[in-house]
């Protein structure tokens, strides 16, 4: 039902020559879509973001004395899963980070695995859909790291990663690969804690705090991400979200 | 007195008028839906539900707005920007802006200016306030108002509140003095156009509005008298 009715779209709308234009985030191949006019929003969005981040500039930071001293907690703020009430109960101890798919080397991480990498503390502005923005302190490892020391292979192109409260979302690799995307386990010094996404959640500072996903469980590199699910590229795209959320 | 030449909108002025009125409703619909989300108003960077507000709007909460108001708002403020980037152009290089915007020396006297509001307070007809085939002077302040002012301060803070745009450029939290701010004052710029759009429909409606419409929708209004 779905594939046909987006077929006929695409047959519809390259009839008027606007086929690149109302695939949404099919701008990046094997990318996420977005029927509609919508689609085309979205793409003029990105594509214009794209542009003006050629350089990959990182965003702003601040010094410590910046940080929020509220730093509001939404969604899930204790994943109510076995697994993970078990593990929180054990300090995380027995916690994985699998990464897996276009990789020479599956590996799944520990905790202290991950914190024994390369760490990047970065003080940004977080910036939610819903108005509120606050400043927090992150310190983690980067997803470029966690990445390179897997193997990552040359026909990846996006990462999906999944939360334990069955968020999921993805990336392509001129985000995945940015500096300051990091899996974060430490908040404004001290460990992360559970309201903000414990033991691991990620930080994508140029985008909308949705894409930030808490409560980390499974990293995937893969080749496209248009045949998963609905094609949407992310759970919260499928609900009516951008799926990329520059804004 | 400047000669009485004939006054019509061409057709680029009446395609973007009509572009920009449609994307400005949706703009202002969806902006106060999204508004709703946090119908409170800080300055400086950062801003929550728990953390003191400059105000506190008097408005339901509600957040089942956010995916549909973000999508409608961000495809108006396209169609927005791209017919006002089409229009501002187009007004510069006809000279459109300094012709018909611009007020003319005479208009800018303080006698002038002194009757021209009264006369808007008794709400006149258009003829003795213009005094020919011209706009009168706060109906001309009030258009670059919009266009100078308000429009580009609505673009600028509006992406200011993108993550993405303000990685790139930075300098656009230094110009608002912050993402918060930048909300603030792109509410608040937002209400200064609603207020414009307030006064510009009862302009119209004060001043034989089936030929102004006409007039904007044709291009010939039939008649010489040109008002809101």
């Amino acid at each position: 039902m779905v594939e046909i009715s987006r077929r006929g779209l695409l047959l519809g709308s390259s009839a008027l020559g606007l086929a690149p234009w109302l695939g949404g985030c099919e701008l990046i191949e094997g990318g996420p879509s977005r029927p509609g006019l919508y689609g085309l929003s979205d793409t003029l969005t990105l594509a214009t973001q794209r542009f003006l981040l050629r350089d990959q500039p990182l965003a702003r930071e601040f010094p410590a004395d910046a940080i929020s001293k509220v730093f509001p907690t939404i969604n899930t703020t204790d994943p109510d899963n076995p697994d993970y009430r078990r593990s929180k109960a054990q300090g995380f101890s027995d916690w994985r980070l699998p990464v897996s798919g276009l990789v020479e080397r599956p590996t799944a991480f520990s905790l202290t695995e991950l914190k024994a990498m390369p760490a990047r503390t970065q003080v940004t502005l977080h910036s939610c859909e819903q108005g509120w923005s606050a400043i927090g302190g992150w310190t983690g490892v980067p997803l470029s790291h966690v990445l390179a020391s897997c193997g990552l292979k040359p026909e990846a192109r996006f990462i999906v990663i999944r939360s334990v409260d069955g968020w999921w979302d993805s990336y392509d690799l001129f985000d995945a690969l940015h500096p300051q995307t990091i899996l974060a386990y430490g908040m404004n010094g001290g460990d992360l804690p559970v309201a903000h996404g414990a033991p691991v959640r990620l930080r994508v500072e140029r985008q909308l705090g949705y894409k930030s996903l808490k409560y980390l469980a499974s990293i995937e590199a893969t080749d496209r991400v248009s045949g998963l699910s609905q094609g949407r590229g992310s759970m919260v795209s499928e609900l009516g979200f951008s799926w990329y959320a520059g804004i | 007195m400047r000669p009485a030449e004939p006054f019509r909108h061409p057709l680029w002025v009446r395609l973007t008028h009509w572009i920009g009125a449609g994307a400005f409703m949706t703009l202002a619909v969806s902006g106060f839906a999204i508004l709703l989300a946090l119908p409170r108003l800080f300055w400086g960077e950062t801003g929550s539900n728990d953390s003191p507000a400059w105000i506190v709007l008097p408005l339901p909460v509600n957040l089942e707005q956010t995916g549909w108001g973000r999508n409608l708002h961000f495809i108006s403020a396209w169609v927005f920007v791209l017919s006002g980037a089409l229009y501002g152009l187009a007004a510069l290089v006809t000279g459109h802006l300094f012709r018909r915007l611009a007020p003319d020396r005479d208009q800018l006297r303080p006698g002038s200016l002194v009757s021209e509001v009264r006369d808007h307070l008794h709400i006149r007809p258009p003829e003795p306030v213009s005094g020919g085939e011209r706009y009168n002077a706060l109906q001309k302040l009030a258009y670059l108002a919009v266009l100078l002012v308000l429009a580009p301060v609505m673009l600028l803070s509006g992406l200011t509140m993108s993550p993405g745009v303000t990685a790139a450029y930075p300098e656009l939290f230094t110009l608002f003095g912050g993402r918060q701010s930048a909300r603030t004052i792109h509410f608040l710029a937002a209400f200064g156009l609603v207020a414009f759009l307030l006064v510009h429909l009862w302009q119209v409606a004060a001043n034989r509005p089936l030929r102004l419409l006409r007039g904007m929708i044709t291009g010939r209004p039939g008649g010489k008298a040109e008002g809101a």
